[in-house]
């Protein structure tokens, strides 16, 4: 266990495994969002309340559940670069802060879509809605913070103490912002969400979830390779890969 | 029996070390009054827009004020975090204060309630008469010193945090407010909360015991936060 912790701080062989697993977490998720788009569009039953109008929870849940994982993800990630200091984890850390930013975005514009024809607004202040703003605010500053230093280390050190001072606050955050919704209006707007959805229902969100979840991964490889070799340019290892390269094309 | 005596000195020694930086950082600030009144004035005045811009209706502005008075307050706080470590910085005062061999949670324990003092506190003593400007009634007032009492210290420890990460770079004014006001939100929405309650005639013990629980997690959690941001911010 703890061997393969101390290799996977090693961007070397961090970047020689994830080549390696790029390709069969990019098909996965392929093949998982095409199956799960087509039976969610498709095949699922139209909702009783809502006709067809709730399929956008195919694209706006899965979106929500890596919002917040994608933090979580995050503050780990930096916990373990200022305790271990793993320069992998610094890595990793800083490529989630975008990723994250863009999830969030994306299910709050989902939401926004979904708002207009069942609640007839684009926008209400809403528990969720609010937390998931917040959520989002939380990752600006966690990227201009990172932006800000023109150290790498000091900017992976502070970040991921801003990220974990976030962490600790998101339950305080949701909470407060929950009470505050019940304080003034009684749940008016709230989503009536039925705990028996059919399974014809939720077995594609289950798929779209995990292929988003891939998705997630695939990406997240992506940007640490990039980052990692940019990183590393003046190492050995660098220069190898850049020198193979060269000489394939040749 | 010595031993004993020497955890005695070294407690009553860590006191006297606590009171002298409160009383440091006070003569420090007074010879600045200008620092200190800045943010009070500011926040008079960012008060006083709302009725110019919205509406002067009595009726209007005592629905709105608890709010106003709130977001003002957290504004005016925001603007003062720049006194609480950056002159130290500059003059080398926060390194020392890093390397001595007193506890760094004294210290930074110190120079936040310094800022309360400077800050929070007067804010307190400032908002009856601009909540009589804003035509909110006697208990709303009252629910407002309560609450500005118990939530501004949290501000202060909140933003020492941001003001700790940021102590280093240039520029950062806007960018401690990205990272310090969502981080707000929780002490504005309670604080107004009970105003609100308070002026409409209801209970706010609930909305008081949240904030003193957050108060009470700021000042074991918060100092560990800004010790860590501090040594991190040197290391540049």
């Amino acid at each position: 266990m703890w061997r393969w912790f101390h290799k996977l701080g090693s961007p070397k062989w961090f970047y020689a495994i994830s080549g390696r697993w790029i390709p069969w977490f990019a098909v996965t998720a392929l093949v998982l969002l095409v199956l799960g788009t087509v039976w969610a569009l498709m095949f699922a039953p139209p909702d009783y309340q809502q006709g067809n109008s709730y399929r956008i929870i195919y694209i706006h849940v899965p979106a929500a559940f890596l919002a917040q994982s994608g933090y979580v993800l995050m503050a780990v990630a930096g916990a373990i670069g200022l305790i271990w200091k793993m320069k992998l984890a610094d890595v990793v850390a800083k490529c989630c802060a975008p990723i994250g930013a863009s999830f969030t975005f994306l299910a709050l514009v989902t939401g926004a879509v979904w708002g207009k024809p069942t609640w007839g607004a684009w926008w209400v202040w809403d528990a969720r809605l609010t937390s998931m703003l917040v959520l989002l605010f939380l990752y600006l500053g966690v990227v201009a913070l990172q932006s800000a230093f023109t150290d790498r280390n000091q900017a992976a050190r502070a970040s991921a103490l801003l990220s974990l001072v976030g962490l600790v606050n998101i339950p305080i955050i949701k909470y407060s912002v929950e009470w505050w919704n019940t304080l003034h209006q009684p749940a008016s707007l709230t989503l009536t969400e039925k705990p028996t959805m059919p399974a014809e229902m939720w077995v594609p969100l289950l798929i779209m979830v995990a292929g988003f979840y891939c998705f997630f991964a695939v990406v997240l490889m992506m940007r640490t390779r990039v980052e990692l070799l940019d990183r590393e340019r003046r190492t050995g290892w660098v220069k190898e890969i850049i020198n193979d390269k060269r000489t394939g094309k040749a | 029996m010595t031993a004993r005596v020497d955890t005695v000195t070294a407690k009553t020694a860590r006191v006297g070390i606590f009171m002298g930086m409160v009383r440091r950082d006070m003569t420090a600030a007074f010879r600045h009054p200008s620092d200190l009144v800045n943010p009070l004035i500011f926040f008079v005045v960012v008060v006083s827009l709302f009725p110019l811009a919205v509406s002067p209706e009595s009726d209007f502005l005592r629905e709105i004020a608890p709010g106003v008075l709130w977001v003002s307050a957290l504004l005016a706080t925001l603007l003062s975090l720049d006194m609480l470590f950056q002159s130290d910085f500059q003059d080398g005062t926060l390194e020392q204060m890093v390397l001595s061999p007193q506890p760094l949670y004294s210290s930074i324990l110190a120079k936040v309630m310094t800022h309360w003092l400077l800050s929070g506190l007067p804010l307190t003593l400032l908002s009856p008469l601009l909540a009589l400007m804003l035509f909110l009634p006697a208990n709303g007032t009252q629910a407002l010193m309560l609450t500005l009492l118990l939530g501004t210290p949290v501000l202060s420890f909140i933003g020492a945090i941001g003001s700790a990460l940021t102590v280093g770079l240039r520029k950062t004014g806007l960018l401690l407010s990205l990272l310090v006001l969502p981080l707000y939100i929780p002490v504005l929405i309670f604080a107004s909360g009970a105003v609100q309650a308070a002026a409409a005639g209801l209970p706010i013990a609930g909305h008081l015991a949240l904030l003193g629980a957050m108060l009470a997690l700021a000042v074991v959690l918060a100092p560990l936060a800004i010790a860590s941001a501090l040594r991190i911010s040197l290391s540049g």
